[in-house]
């Protein structure tokens, strides 16, 4: 399939010698729900301000519907829409008035019933007649996000979109970004958030320090970064980890009284059943167990981590 | 072209113009008026006539062109200073508009602003001196071209000041200054040669003068050098905002 986005070799350095992206490549599926993780200042803001026109790139390409994003500005930026992580609003407009606004702008004619139902949506349409500056930092933001959908775009950029909002508005953020993918729109997100991309992103990427390391399936990722953990508790603490038991590679943790034993969660022999034939053998009865999966947090920091240790270790 | 987009952003800016109606239209021509009460009433009546036309009367040309350019270039930098400094810039460099798209819709409402404002200080001179138009359309003209210039040029501003003392800098510091010693309220040929070829190398002497020769037929300076002084510098600041698009300065990060 043809992506929507597709992006080559971008690189971006800032006046002041920062390389904010490094030859990143990338695409995008139309229809999908990407999430691109990072810690901040990875480049995730620089990336989508690039193809969205706000950032002039080093070198590079970026084409968004077929169209380059440079040369063929127009017909690229009809059809993005940009939410920013910042809550930038004309503070003494009109919802109605700023949404209107957006979708001219974007060249679009004026269409009262689809602007009615944009904030009827957002749950603003209560609020279309109120000045910006009066309304909760919950409803700018939903504000910002009319804006960029006032002219129906096929591709949507949201940076940030659940930062500092309480847990009720991120949930119903959600169910509108799954409302817009089964109108067909494409979503590429930036979060802080792993949950939220764990909970809907089709495919994940994380960038750090303007290189993206890893562009996978949320579930594929799951499945093949996943580890899943095993925790015994005992019935008397250890001191420490008896010998025989070294194979596993077992951790002690809440003073002895428990022991973890980490694996593979795609293993097909988990070695689970011989740790407790040997336990049993030792004489090491256990109270209770519980297994855990690691989320894509723990993958996140875990890829993170991984990637700056060697440079880390060669600075030390 | 992006006409839509070009009519969206043009209705955008003109409706602030009415949301600040007082702070946009009535302060100028408060000003304007004080300023007949002092130069028109109080000293006009003890001044005589400069080539044949009444103090009060020869002054309404300089008095306009005073708030044209003022308020083109403080209405057109407010314009994109504010969208910088809230951040809502953002919109305008994401949307499918192309810079002169920009521009236009930006210094059209801007210049739209100031030349109404133009047209409601003439009409208030009306009502204290008699103001005759000798070339209507070359008075159109010149009001057009002018509002045009300086929101171009205010439109620099607006994109090269960091903080909103800069917005005042330049029309306060510079412009004002100029502008009351271009002939505003005066002919340059009443003063000695010295300070007459000085004047000369003051630009806005050239607006005033040709802006002067639409009401009355005479100018301080030829009509055709006017002319092409304005055109210049309106090149000059096309050019600028060209380049300013083109490499984002002060814009893009």
């Amino acid at each position: 399939m043809q992506p929507i986005i597709s992006i080559s070799n971008l690189c971006k350095t800032y006046d002041g010698g920062v390389k904010a992206l490094d030859d990143v490549s990338l695409d995008i599926a139309p229809g999908e729900i990407f999430a691109l993780l990072g810690p901040n200042g990875a480049g995730k803001t620089t990336l989508i301000s690039a193809v969205c026109g706000i950032v002039t790139p080093t070198s590079g390409t970026m084409m968004a519907g077929g169209h380059d994003v440079i040369r063929d500005f127009k017909k690229a930026r009809k059809m993005i829409g940009l939410v920013p992580q910042e809550i930038s609003t004309d503070t003494f407009e009109t919802v109605w008035a700023t949404v209107n606004f957006s979708r001219g702008l974007f060249g679009k004619p004026r269409d009262k019933a689809y602007i009615e139902q944009l904030l009827k949506d957002l749950s603003l349409w209560d609020k279309r007649d109120a000045k910006i500056m009066e309304l909760s930092g919950g409803m700018k933001r939903r504000v910002m996000i009319a804006k960029a959908l006032s002219h129906e775009p096929e591709i949507l950029f949201l940076d940030e979109p659940t930062a500092g909002v309480d847990v009720e508005l991120r949930r119903n953020m959600w169910n509108l970004v799954r409302g817009l993918r089964e109108r067909g729109v494409t979503i590429i997100l930036t979060t802080h958030y792993i949950e939220e991309a764990e909970e809907m992103a089709d495919r994940v990427g994380v960038i750090r320090k303007g290189e993206i390391i890893v562009v996978e399936e949320t579930a594929a990722i799951m499945r093949k970064l996943g580890k899943r953990q095993l925790t015994l508790t005992l019935n008397e603490p250890m001191d420490a980890v008896p010998d025989a038991l070294g194979e596993w590679q077992l951790e002690l943790a809440d003073e002895g009284h428990c022991l973890i034993y980490t694996f593979d969660a795609n293993d097909e022999r988990t070695g689970i059943p011989s740790l407790l034939k040997t336990m049993g053998e030792l004489g090491i009865g256990f109270a209770d167990l519980d297994t855990s999966k690691s989320s894509l947090e723990d993958i996140f920091v875990g890829l993170v981590h991984e990637e700056s240790a060697p440079e880390e270790e060669h600075a030390a | 072209m992006n006409v839509r987009g070009v009519w969206a952003l043009y209705t955008y800016e003109m409706q602030r113009t009415w949301r600040t109606l007082w702070q946009s239209i009535v302060t100028p021509v408060i000003t304007t008026v004080l300023y007949f009460v002092v130069f028109g009433s109080a000293i006009g009546s003890r001044m005589e006539d400069i080539g044949g036309v009444d103090y009060g009367a020869f002054i309404v040309p300089g008095l306009i062109m005073l708030s044209l350019l003022t308020q083109s270039i403080s209405n057109a930098s407010f314009a994109i200073y504010f969208p910088k400094f809230t951040g809502t810039v953002y919109e305008m460099l994401s949307a499918p508009m192309s810079p002169i798209e920009l521009v236009m819709g930006y210094v059209g409402a801007a210049a739209t602003k100031s030349i109404l404002l133009g047209l409601i200080i003439l009409a208030t001179a009306n009502l204290f001196v008699d103001v005759r138009i000798e070339h209507p359309l070359a008075m159109v003209a010149f009001l057009v071209l002018t509002a045009v210039t300086f929101s171009l040029f205010g439109f620099i501003i607006g994109i090269w000041a960091d903080g909103f003392e800069q917005l005042s800098f330049i029309p306060m510091l510079i412009v004002t200054p100029l502008t009351f010693l271009g002939g505003a309220f005066y002919s340059i040929n009443m003063l000695p040669e010295l300070w007459r070829t000085i004047s000369l190398f003051n630009p806005v002497v050239y607006l005033v003068s040709g802006f002067r020769w639409s009401f009355y037929g005479e100018g301080d300076v030829s009509i055709g050098l006017s002319l092409g002084i304005t055109g210049v510098f309106l090149v000059i600041c096309l050019s600028l905002v060209i380049w300013i698009f083109r490499t984002g300065y002060r814009l893009k990060e």
